[in-house]
């Protein structure tokens, strides 16, 4: 190679963006959920032959076309962002907490147990022991691997993991005794008559009340995460735990008080799920949500407006497949490829808001 | 420190009142849903071929075969009725939650006048959105709560797949005598392995028939069951079988959805009967028939009724008298010779009630009792008394689902 040759060359630089302005940024966001949506529809037309505006249609139909549909999305939606909300602290001090739905479960069972043996207890105690017990039945599964990584620095992805495991095997041995007929290792609906211990309607929905539970949780974790001395700790720790231990911070203290109220509100979710939506309790209870629930916080930086972004574009995409499947008689893995195809696009897109491409020609750098 | 004491207190006021409901629990869980409106306004009023909906939800989709039948027999209806596609409104792969109320609701907004669920674990979600809907039908297949529901709207229906069973044990019984004819095994190594999904009445009573069909052409077979508590799990069922195969099993049959356990036989040149769908894809040369419904004839008679505006029982069954039930098509490459006719006379038997599947003379309980002994005595098996008379246990008599849980003598199934 010449030095005449080399210096006719152009290459393309990935520079790092010192700041970029909201509008730009959600400008470049839009860009790529746009450009995504126009790859998937070639892919829905190459595979399928449908039309993919009708698709789309249908997704739309599906998840807001009637008001039942509208309150289920939502439903599923403030779920979501609550356990999104509850990793929000263990990610923010770089705890991967992997464990949300053992502790969804766990909170669950302690939920169940309430419903299945506390008919008896009025209805306003029997709701708040419901909130407070799914509450610290959640939290001894974030205490266990807040614990042994405090004390032995053991690694917190596979203790969580793992536990995630242990909370489904102890769903199966209480469904052993709960189960409804026996023999039909389902608890099928818990106090379907007397409806003790669900969740009772607010403000004319039967979903009120879990709006109104994760409003309150996702503002006051926010403030907690914000404006404590506790939030700044967790700030500290997960930038650096020397700097911390520098500072004064006692860091195991921080790893298994964090730990305790991210769990805590996992385990809440969990009261939700059974009390407020489903009323029983199964295996499939956390149903994945532990897992899409990091996917939903890391997309959106851990900021809470943008987990409730996220979290509702996930259901209203899961939703839509629903309608989809029996329109149009595609399996729901259409719709997860649709989705598939737009996380691509908007994860990938935060690479264009960190940096920018920069078209350089060789001779000026040397000069 | 206060914080501490708090939380201590919160933990003991918790166990306390959950102790204290313990006790109490028993008592009001009885009450169930026995009050819900009973007057069923006449659904049938300007109904007709032309603007019937029917909506559906399914557990899985077509590529399992449960699914896939249930959706066949849906199609079957629409062709017999003459329905357009708009007019069946079908939801696959909807688990067993709060999922299938969402959908039976979401299926009334639509307007459906009739909606069936497919799975067991759907009755409840199914029956409390029926009790909200008193104008529409609602069918639930496999369930048993139809009767004691007090909803006149809601009901039950389930084919008697223990009559195909029957018959496939027939086909299985005449290949291991040409085993033995063949010098193969001997008449003591007739054991037969068969793949449960999960320990319930179901299951047992579909490899109890199963196994009276073997017995009745190999009087000196055995079975032993293993279960994999799941209705579809391809690894574990191929597992299973492998492992049956592995503890003397020369035949495998089963009742789970998935081509696990045909493909291990192939694999390891064992006979086998299928469920639900022919296994001759999988198993070309072991593969002899499957015992399958056909629940086109429930959907038609169903939907049928529903614009007719006639009063649907609350227990639908039927057999191979019906048409619901079937053995597929017997694989030539495998099945003994003289199969066929066996088959037929067993069929028309079967049809004509001269033979019933659980005759009671062809089997004995706890350890060589006949049944009607094990009831007069009481415990466990006087439940039964109300399905057994005239030297049978008339399966589904009292609700569509199957009742008979009892494992037979000549069976092994290893304990829940």
């Amino acid at each position: 190679m010449s030095k005449i040759a080399r210096s006719n060359k152009k290459v393309i630089h990935m520079v790092k963006r010192s700041g970029i302005s909201p509008l730009k940024a959600w400008g470049i966001r839009l860009i790529a959920a746009v450009l995504g949506l126009i790859v998937a529809a070639f892919v829905i037309v190459g595979i399928t032959g449908v039309n993919p505006l009708k698709v789309y249609e249908g997704i739309i139909g599906g998840a807001v076309g009637s008001p039942r549909r509208i309150w289920v999305t939502v439903r599923e939606t403030v779920v979501l962002l609550l356990i999104a909300v509850g990793l929000m602290p263990a990610f923010k001090m770089r705890f991967w907490n992997l464990g949300a739905e053992g502790q969804i479960l766990a909170g669950g069972i302690a939920c169940s147990a309430l419903m299945i043996y506390g008919k008896s207890i009025p209805a306003p105690l029997l709701l708040f022991l419901i909130i407070v017990c799914s509450a610290l039945g959640g939290m001894i599964w974030g205490f266990l691997p807040g614990l042994f990584k405090a004390i032995f620095n053991t690694n917190e992805s596979l203790f969580t993991l793992m536990l995630n495991y242990v909370a489904m095997q102890l769903v199966t041995f209480f469904i052993v005794f709960w189960e409804n007929p026996s023999g039909s290792n389902s608890v099928g609906i818990i106090n379907p008559s007397g409806k003790e211990g669900w969740f009772p309607a607010l403000f004319g929905s039967d979903y009120g009340l879990n709006i109104l539970i994760v409003l309150i949780v996702t503002v006051v974790m926010t403030l907690y995460m914000k404006i404590t001395k506790h939030g700044y700790e967790i700030a500290v720790v997960g930038e650096s735990q020397n700097t911390a231990r520098y500072a004064g911070i006692n860091v195991g203290k921080v790893i298994i008080r964090t730990m305790l109220v991210s769990s805590a509100v996992c385990g809440l979710a969990g009261a939700v799920i059974v009390s407020g939506a489903s009323h029983t309790i199964s295996t499939s209870t956390a149903g994945g949500r532990g897992f899409t629930a990091i996917v939903v916080a890391w997309m959106a930086n851990l900021n809470p407006a943008g987990m409730l972004l996220v979290a509702a574009f996930l259901v209203f995409m899961q939703q839509g497949s629903i309608q989809i499947a029996s329109q149009y008689g595609l399996n729901e893995n259409a719709s997860d490829i649709i989705t598939g195809i737009l996380i691509f696009f908007l994860i990938g897109c935060e690479f264009f808001i960190r940096y920018h491409l920069k078209v350089v020609n060789t001779e000026d750098d040397k000069s | 420190m206060k914080k501490k004491l708090m939380s201590l207190m919160l933990v003991a006021a918790t166990s306390v009142t959950m102790l204290a409901g313990c006790q109490s629990a028993s008592a009001p869980q009885q009450e169930e849903a026995q009050g819900e409106s009973a007057t069923e306004e006449q659904a049938s009023e300007g109904l007709d071929a032309s603007n019937i909906k029917v909506g559906v939800i399914y557990i899985g989709d077509e590529n399992e075969g449960y699914t896939a039948a249930h959706m066949q027999g849906i199609d079957d209806m629409q062709a017999a009725l003459g329905l357009s596609d708009e007019q069946v409104i079908e939801k696959s792969l909807i688990p067993e939650d709060e999922s299938c109320a969402d959908a039976a609701e979401d299926l009334v907004d639509q307007g459906c006048n009739v909606v069936f669920a497919t799975s067991f674990g759907h009755e409840s979600f199914l029956m409390q959105v029926a009790g909200d809907h008193p104008e529409v039908e609602f069918a639930h297949a496999t369930g048993y709560q139809a009767a004691g529901s007090g909803l006149s709207n809601f009901h039950n229906y389930f084919d008697n797949i223990y009559e195909a069973r029957y018959v496939s044990g027939v086909v299985a019984g005449m290949k291991l005598n040409e085993m033995i004819a063949d010098g193969k095994i001997t008449a003591d190594q007739a054991k037969v392995g068969y793949v449960g999904a999960y320990p319930y009445a179901e299951v047992i009573s579909g490899f109890t028939s199963f196994f009276l069909g073997v017995r009745s052409q190999v009087p000196t077979a055995t079975m032993e069951v293993q279960y994999t508590n799941s209705w579809a799990d391809m690894t574990a069922e191929g597992e299973v079988a492998t492992q049956l195969i592995a503890d003397g099993c020369v035949l495998i049959s089963q009742h789970a959805d998935t081509t696990g356990a045909p493909t291990a036989c192939e694999k390891a040149g064992v006979p086998c009967v299928g469920y639900n769908v022919d296994m001759t894809a999988v198993a070309p040369t072991c593969a002899l028939t499957s015992a399958s419904n056909n629940w086109g004839v429930y959907y038609t008679y169903a939907v049928q009724a529903v614009l007719n505006g006639e009063v649907m029982p609350a227990d639908w069954t039927a057999g191979f008298a019906d048409g619901a039930v079937a053995i597929t098509d017997l694989n030539q490459n495998a099945i003994a010779e003289g199969t066929e006719d066996v088959v037929k006379e067993t069929i028309e038997a079967i049809s004509s009630g001269k033979l019933n599947v659980f005759d009671t003379s062809t089997f004995t309980v706890d350890g060589g009792k006949t049944l009607e002994d094990a009831i007069a005595e009481g415990g466990d098996y006087a439940q039964y008394a109300q399905y057994v008379s005239d030297g049978a246990f008339h399966e589904s008599s009292v609700a569509s689902a199957p009742a008979f849980a009892m494992i037979i003598d000549g069976i092994t199934a290893n304990a829940e």
